[in-house]
């Protein structure tokens, strides 16, 4: 960067918290004018107050950042050092990494997370599709094209997140999910009717029934904070879309909420506490969680999604456990009327629970 | 008047070789005495952009998501579209919108 030999605007404003140094950033959460050095210290501080708020680590617990290399878990991985060592959390921190198997993409970013260990001292865990299901994302997307494969892929990360999590012995997963994030996601729940989801999907906690919780400390965090926060510290984080198709749905609801953002960028924290302030009737039958017969993952049904995704791949039956439209008597579009039948019975059984799909 | 520009955050993928900082020559638009942000904008999309304006541009405005910094300022405190530009500014663009 140039700045320092770039001319100083006049009438440039000062920071509205030191009164010294020129605004660097207006905050989308309180529309005030700070300074980059301010910034630095009510990002942190405010992350930190979320933390210790909720409860969110206990001293002596062994934490695994779900590292992606994009900026939010970069963000986070980078910060949560910073504030382990500060206010001495005594946690042992992990980066733990999905390798999908997406050539051209994954790969890359993968490289990123690898410099990401050696700047922040973090370890690292890699955990691939290939060896915990024998597919890779490249190989289910030639079985299965471009349609229904990011369903794979959610359902098939959120297992492999547990399972490393599992080898690395660690007692919490964090998540860089951010408040952008979850303000899509209770929208999303709610155009999709998935009242399971709407009403854990502000938790700031998940899974505490579960061997491993997962919780996401950036819950009220703004994406253009962390945007900026990784932009003035130079953070090292990767940047493409996913090849394979980015989740349409999902893009209406993120463009949706941006356009909100940008005439009050408020909305984005009144979304998540209308999320959080929702109550379920009682009389909304929720699934039953219990696990899987095959592998032991929870799950509310015999065999979790994952298992019922991967019968379908390995026994050529791709749309297995894929879409929730399946009424008894509607036309299934499998091969042959038999499959088709049975593809139908399968996907009936795996719809009630909703379940390990997706993000949350 | 000279500008250096970077593209960020992905951004840079709609450009020609995916090049991240451009330094460039832009002119005040016709009957407009100083270079704005708005014109700078402009400019931009058919002078820069290669491929899927729609990810850069929104209604003659970036699209939301995209953050902009004048000389490492929050183009939120400088004004925004009517941001006046100076010789040797520094303007840089980076996506929100990829993954995280």
């Amino acid at each position: 960067m140039q700045s320092a030999a770039a001319p100083t605007r006049a009438g440039s404003r000062l920071c509205t918290r030191c009164g010294e140094r020129k605004a660097a950033l207006k905050r989308p959460k309180t529309l005030e004018q700070i300074c980059r050095e301010c910034f630095y210290i009510v990002f942190e501080d405010e992350i930190h107050q979320t933390i210790v708020d909720n409860n969110l680590f206990k001293a002596g617990e062994r934490v695994a950042i779900g590292a992606s290399g994009g900026k939010d878990s970069t963000v986070l991985a980078y910060v949560l050092s910073e504030l382990n060592k500060r206010h001495k959390y005594g946690l042992d921190l992990f980066l733990l990494s999905i390798d999908e198997g997406i050539t051209g993409y994954r790969d890359d970013s993968l490289e990123t997370v690898k410099r990401n260990e050696l700047q922040y001292g973090l370890p690292l865990k890699i955990v691939s599709y290939k060896d915990l299901y024998d597919w890779t994302m490249d190989d289910i997307v030639k079985a299965i094209g471009l349609k229904n494969n990011c369903t794979f892929c959610g359902v098939f990360r959120r297992q492999a997140l547990d399972r490393g999590a599992a080898l690395l012995k660690v007692d919490k997963i964090v998540t860089g999910h951010n408040a952008d994030d979850i303000a899509e996601t209770v929208l999303l729940n709610i155009l999709r009717g998935d009242i399971a989801r709407l009403s854990r999907c502000t938790f700031i906690t998940t899974g505490e029934d579960g061997p491993i919780p997962r919780c996401k400390p950036f819950k009220y965090t703004y994406e253009k904070e962390i945007v900026m926060y990784a932009y003035f510290k130079k953070l090292d984080y990767f940047s493409t879309e996913c090849i394979y198709s980015p989740n349409a749905y999902r893009g209406f609801a993120r463009e949706f909420i941006k356009d909100l953002e940008r005439m009050r960028p408020r909305a984005i924290l009144d979304i998540i506490t209308s999320g959080e302030n929702f109550r379920i009737s009682t009389t909304t039958r929720m699934p039953e969680q219990g696990t899987c017969e095959r592998c032991g993952y929870i799950s509310s049904q015999k065999l979790c999604k994952a298992c019922v995704l991967l019968d379908g791949l390995n026994r050529g039956l791709p749309k297995l456990g894929i879409g929730r439209t399946a009424k008894v008597g509607a036309g299934a579009d499998g091969s042959g009327e038999q499959q088709g039948k049975r593809a139908e019975r399968r996907n009936r059984s795996s719809l009630q629970g909703k379940h390990g799909n997706l993000d949350f | 008047m000279h500008l250096t520009l970077e593209f960020g955050g992905g951004l840079e993928l709609l450009l020609e070789k995916s090049t991240k900082v451009h330094k460039v020559d832009v002119q005040p638009r016709d009957g407009e005495d100083k270079a704005t942000m708005k014109g700078l904008l402009s400019w931009v999309k058919s002078n820069l952009i290669k491929e899927r304006p729609e990810m850069f541009i929104k209604d003659d405005s970036v699209r939301p998501g995209v953050l902009v910094l004048i000389n490492d300022c929050d183009w939120e405190l400088c004004g925004g579209l009517d941001a006046e530009l100076e010789d040797k500014d520094v303007v840089v663009f980076i996506s929100t919108l990829h993954g995280g």
